[in-house]
């Protein structure tokens, strides 16, 4: 319980460092660099297609973040890429559907539907060859993606050699035209958008379920597979109105990067669909609005990078499972483990000895094995920490060293008579290096264990605990 | 004052036989924060079959890993003939867990048992039918010849076992690693496989077992370690394999216990 | 329609890159990793454009290095974020591709008022003019685009020939490879190399629409169809070379059908290739959903058949006569068959159809011996589930049953004596 609690601090701290960069970059956006007037007219929102853009992208991140992260939890990251595909014989067939109506082909409603109705086809086609083969998921999206998409270029090689329409323009849906966005788009976005954070805060504790365990679920009654459809149908709605924005490439990006992102940092799914929110809202903001802001710049690969840039802060950061965190965690774990059995190896040294003669290393290396330096860089580690002390022909435990030492031998010894009671209850329960023992399985398991030893060795008595352990024993912790 | 810290009564220190197949000096093994395998420190002995056994969770499987460099050790270090693994890979066979490889690959049992051929037959050259015809004839070693050329996902659980077992026995290696050979296989299978893990053995092989049926430990092993997250025990199965160790083992799992009893009631009729 | 020499250089040009992309594609599908041929084909983008920025020109050499770094670089950025991020490999696959796409997009924008280098370009090829552009090979005039898809193709089947073996080790037991002292990580980069460098030599004439549906479509089709890997290569290039051939076709005459001129090839050329698939996914022999109809109706009817049989043979040992029945449908499948005879609604077991029902009885008899003696299964409970398990035993099964049960055989439930064999 306390671990769930600490990780869920740990992620809204990260959301709000998130957020606090996002202030200080606005911040330094618009008021240092007065010498930019462009990026300044731009994060001040003076500009009202400006306003559009980034509010209808910020709210495409959002809304992408949050289904992203179901899918991403659900292994099926790549389903968007298929669906989003996908649609493009939707969207050409559309364009001629309408024309044969006597239109231009170029109302973009008309255009998205076809696309949405597209998207849904694929997806159908995806369960359908999945039901009907063994083959693997990837294939499967792979081979919907690719005919589809081929279907969609055919159709728009036809409709280029049309002497009746225009087709030009279709192909921003490929590659997307953000800067062009009006505020009936902006609106439609939100909406969209609005729609989807509903279903998902309705829906959070079944889209959990399946993500965690979809046999379980299903064994307890949820219709699975409903749910994974309702989850389809949000990617493919996410996916159409990010069609315009980004292009039907790169909508996968915030599918997938922010979720991705989030994921380095915290391990609470509440948190982490927030943050994968607030991560999409950043890159659909400020990408689109460094886009607005020079020119040349196409929104949708700006928005990608800046997703990008957050996911490698994210990676190399991240407080949960950042590269970063896990490298000084494991480094830090080794460094223990080697401290606890030089302080070991002393012990146990000088216990066969005279009182009060210094221990040589060779008589170390006959305790146990050590990996090239690894002894001596330990033993020097401890002396600089006042366990140990240098003298001519050896080394000694200071009366503080020999008080840890002792402390941790009889931790080590109580795990073991608990590994040998009961280890075959709960192996993962045993935590050696808790310096508290008390912690992690109560006062009265250590009560029986201590009696344990004693009883294990009669004479002489061992010292059960060479000082009162409380709380504020932390003393010597690494 | 207090008790040398190896309760089991193992050698402490560096007492170790240059000409050991595998020497593990003082492994320690971490996943996260927790160590699961604490100060591993033994010889394994050269031509014997050697069974891992411990409940579950013991580090059975991480020590196996630990040992071919597949998990990275938080201290200590593991020798092949008092030299490097790299040095000696040609000597070392693997048969992994069965979950391990996609059966749903596009081979006949005969093309993974010839795998086991690979080295042998060396970079670039093809596989020629004097190769398949020694694979048919390792196939042939553990009753599977009439199943040669089924995809291996048509298999059951026992005969995928079995498949492994012959790419094995190709592999002509020197010391044998298996991650569970025995489980979810059948009574026959059982048999097949442990009497070829018998056959290399009496070739002067050294073949390490994950274990998990107490029953049979006694009768299958010569050596036993005995480990849970620490090595409890090991040595020649009659001086290790004791109710005591079992105890220290399996901890105080009642039904288990009944178990152990009972197996060491076999292990000392017999 | 009419066919020219210009159609049979497209045709040809296309084969080759359809051939090359199935013969790679055969290994990513195996390894997983179909939609590699995805994400490399867009990740390219970037080192085409930086070849180009830096060299100037659109000179096949420099752009196809820079393409295969960037494909390297995309699959050995793909494992070091799975690996060193623990993310999941297709989600990394994202990750890294998308980002790789829009650098490239971006560079391409910023160079585009140097020179007219069009993303669209990228995705829909030129193969209806590949063959404008010649050159002389040996005295011949041919389709630069050709000679340059012969070469790679060259280049593919010499590399999986050499390094069959080792593909598939690698693919198949990477931990294995490793301990016989075959590199799987070098193997999966060179694979991955070689997508790359076949993805550009093609993109510039079929598209990468084609080079991704050539790469996933024609592995999976062969997969329904084979079960061992070299099968499964050569119908794999079967159906890339259909699908080529095909896709000409039907980019010359669908269009037509529905009053429009003709269309791209390449897009066309994946349509086929879906369609081979999918002939494939309904027809396969023995996977397909047809054959997967039939084999159920089958299994359906003799269970039927059985039921109905040791029905009739229980009514008739019960009542010590033969039952007047109606003449239900399982009834007079019996009859047709030559199993039962019927005389005024007065069903019998002809001598066949005895032999037949006391099968299926000793089947159920044994099973429920078995269940109840060697399973501890109650009573009912044991009847209930030897009604399933008669059906599907085995001569074989049936022997080591035999073996388990003790002679003579008696039904714990109300089951017929059945007449010693």
């Amino acid at each position: 319980m306390s671990a769930r609690v600490h990780s869920q601090r740990r992620g809204w701290a990260g959301v709000f460092w998130l957020l606090l960069g996002l202030l200080v970059f606005v911040a330094v956006s618009v008021y240092a660099e007065s010498a930019n007037p462009a990026l300044r007219r731009i994060f001040s929102l003076r500009d009202y297609n400006t306003r559009v853009v980034m509010g209808g992208t910020g709210l495409l991140g959002v809304a992408c973040g949050v289904i992203g992260t179901f899918m991403v939890l659900r292994k099926k990251a790549l389903l968007g890429d298929a669906i989003s595909h996908a649609t493009l014989p939707g969207i050409a067939i559309a364009f001629l559907v309408m024309v044969a109506a006597g239109g231009t082909g170029k109302y973009l409603p008309g255009l998205l539907i076809g696309a949405a109705v597209a998207g849904v086809v694929g997806m159908g086609t995806i369960i359908l060859i999945r039901h009907h083969t063994r083959l693997p998921e990837d294939a499967i999206l792979g081979i919907v993606l690719s005919i589809f998409f081929g279907a969609g270029v055919a159709i728009l090689g036809v409709i280029q050699k049309m002497s009746t329409a225009s087709a030009a323009g279709l192909e921003t849906f490929i590659y997307g035209k953000t800067a062009s966005m009006l505020a009936a788009d902006g609106q439609r976005i939100a909406w969209a958008a609005f729609i989807l954070i509903g279903v998902s805060l309705l829906l959070f504790k079944e889209f959990r379920a399946v993500c965690f365990d979809s046999g379980f679920t299903r064994a307890q009654g949820w219709p699975v597979r409903t749910l994974d459809a309702v989850m389809m149908g949000m990617v493919v709605t996410a996916t159409v109105i990010g069609l315009q924005a980004v292009g039907l490439i790169l909508v996968i990006a915030l599918l997938i990067i922010p979720p991705s992102a989030a994921r380095f940092w915290t391990e609470e799914l509440r948190v982490l669909v927030w943050l994968a929110a607030g991560m999409g809202a950043f890159s659909g903001v400020v990408g689109s609005g460094l886009s607005a802001a020079f020119p040349d710049l196409p929104a949708g690969g700006v928005i990608v990078l800046v997703a990008a840039s957050v996911f490698i802060v994210s990676l190399l950061f991240g407080r949960s499972r950042g590269l970063i965190f896990r490298a000084m965690a494991r480094y830090r774990l080794e460094q223990r483990i080697t401290r606890q059995n030089a302080l070991r190896a002393l012990f146990e040294a000088s216990e066969h000895m005279p009182a009060g003669q210094p221990v040589t290393e060779t008589a170390l290396r006959e305790i146990r094995y050590w990996r090239g330096m690894q002894l001596r860089r330990a033993l020097n580690r401890l002396v600089r920490g006042d366990l140990v002390t240098r003298v001519p022909d050896g080394w000694r435990l200071t009366p503080d060293g020999q008080e840890e030492a002792q402390r941790m031998v009889r931790n080590h010894r109580l795990w073991e008579l608990y590994l040998i009671h009961h280890a075959a209850v709960a192996p993962s329960h045993v935590d050696r290096d808790a310096d508290l023992i008390e912690h992690v399985l109560g006062h009265d398991m250590v009560k029986e264990l201590e009696a344990l030893l004693a009883a294990a060795t009669p004479e002489p008595p061992v010292p059960v605990s060479p000082h009162p352990i409380a709380p504020a024993a932390g003393k010597g912790r690494v | 004052m207090i008790l040398p810290w190896k309760m089991s009564g193992l050698p402490a220190g560096p007492e170790h036989s240059p000409y050991a197949p595998v020497s593990i000096h003082d492994v320690t093994v971490a996943y996260q924060r927790k160590p699961v395998l604490w100060d591993v420190d033994l010889d394994l002995p050269e031509g014997k079959l050697v069974g891992v056994i411990g409940p579950n969770g013991a580090g059975k499987s991480t020590l196996i890993k630990a040992i071919l460099g597949l998990v990275p050790t938080a201290s200590g270090e593991v020798k092949f003939y008092g030299g490097t693994l790299r040095k000696h890979r040609a000597l070392v066979g693997y048969v992994p867990q069965r979950e391990s490889v996609d059966w749903d690959f596009p081979v006949s049992a005969l093309d993974v048992v010839a795998m086991g051929l690979y080295r042998r037959i060396g970079w670039f050259r093809r596989i020629r039918r004097a190769h398949y015809e020694e694979a048919m004839k390792a196939l042939a070693r553990v009753g599977m010849d009439s199943l040669a050329l089924r995809q291996i996902s048509q298999l059951s659980g026992g005969q995928q076992q079995r498949v492994f077992i012959a790419r094995a026995l190709l592999q002509d290696a020197q010391i044998y690693f298996m991650d569970e050979p025995l489980v979810g296989v059948d009574a026959a299978t059982e048999q097949v496989i442990i009497a070829l893990l018998r056959e290399l053995r009496d070739a002067g092989r050294t073949v390490v077992v994950v274990h998990h049926d107490l029953q049979s430990v006694a009768e299958y092993f010569d050596h036993v370690i005995m480990l849970n997250t620490r090595v409890v025990a090991a040595g020649p199965t009659s001086e290790a394999f004791t109710q005591e160790n079992l105890l220290k083992t399996y901890g105080g799992r009642l039904t288990l216990l009944d178990e152990a009893a009972h197996a060491v009631a076999r292990a000392v009729h017999r | 329609m009419s066919w020219t020499l210009l159609d049979t250089w497209m045709v040809a040009t296309g084969i080759l890159s359809a051939l090359s992309c199935a013969l790679l594609g055969n290994f990513l599908f195996v390894r997983r990793l179909s939609l590699m041929g995805d994400a490399i084909s867009h990740a390219v983008l970037p080192g085409l454009a930086i070849a180009f920025l830096i060299t100037g020109s659109r000179d096949s050499g420099p752009m196809l290095l820079g393409a295969v770094i960037a494909g390297v670089l995309t699959a050995m950025l793909t494992q070091g974020i799975s690996h060193a991020g623990k993310v999941e490999e297709s989600t990394s696959m994202g990750i890294v591709f998308t980002t790789l796409f829009a650098i490239g997009l971006l560079l391409i924008v910023r160079a585009a008022d140097r020179v007219d280098l069009d993303p669209s370009c990228v995705l829909y090829g030129s193969l209806e003019l590949t063959p404008l552009d010649t050159i002389r090979v040996a005295g011949l005039h041919v389709p630069r685009a050709f000679a340059v898809n012969l070469g790679v193709l060259a280049v593919n089947v010499l590399i999986v020939w050499l390094l069959f073996k080792e593909f598939m080790i690698g693919a198949f037991d990477p931990m294995l490879a490793t301990t016989q002292g075959f590199r799987p990580r070098w193997m999966h980069q060179l694979l991955m190399a070689l997508v790359a460098l076949t993805a550009v030599a093609c993109f510039e004439t079929v598209g990468s629409i084609l080079v991704v549906a050539m790469l996933i479509v024609p592995a999976a089709t062969a997969r329904l169809l084979s079960n061992r890997l070299p099968v499964m290569l050569s119908l794999s290039l079967a159906v890339a070379l259909g699908s080529a051939l095909l896709g000409h076709l039907g980019a010359l005459t669908i269009p037509r059908l529905f009053g429009f001129e003709d269309t791209t090839t390449s897009g066309m050329m994946a349509v086929a290739a879906g369609a081979l698939f999918f002939i494939a996914l309904i027809f396969a022999p023995r996977t397909g959903i047809v054959a997967h109809a039939r084999d159920q109706r089958a299994l359906r009817n003799r269970i039927e058949k059985e039921d109905a049989l040791a029905a009739l043979y229980r009514l008739e040992w019960k009542e010590g006569r033969a039952a007047e029945l109606p003449a239900l449908r399982q009834l007079r499948r019996l009859l047709r068959r030559g199993l039962a005879s019927c005389e005024d609604g007065v069903w019998q077991l002809t001598a066949r159809g005895k032999a037949e029902a006391e099968d299926v009885i000793h089947a159920h008899v044994l099973w429920e011996r078995f269940l109840v003696d060697h399973a501890n299964m109650r009573e009912d409970h044991a009847h209930q589930s030897s009604e399933r398990l008669e059906h599907v035993t085995t001569p074989e099964m049936r022997e080591i049953l035999t073996g388990t049960v003790e002679e003579p055989v008696k039904s714990p439930s109300d089951e017929p004596d059945l007449p010693p064999a």
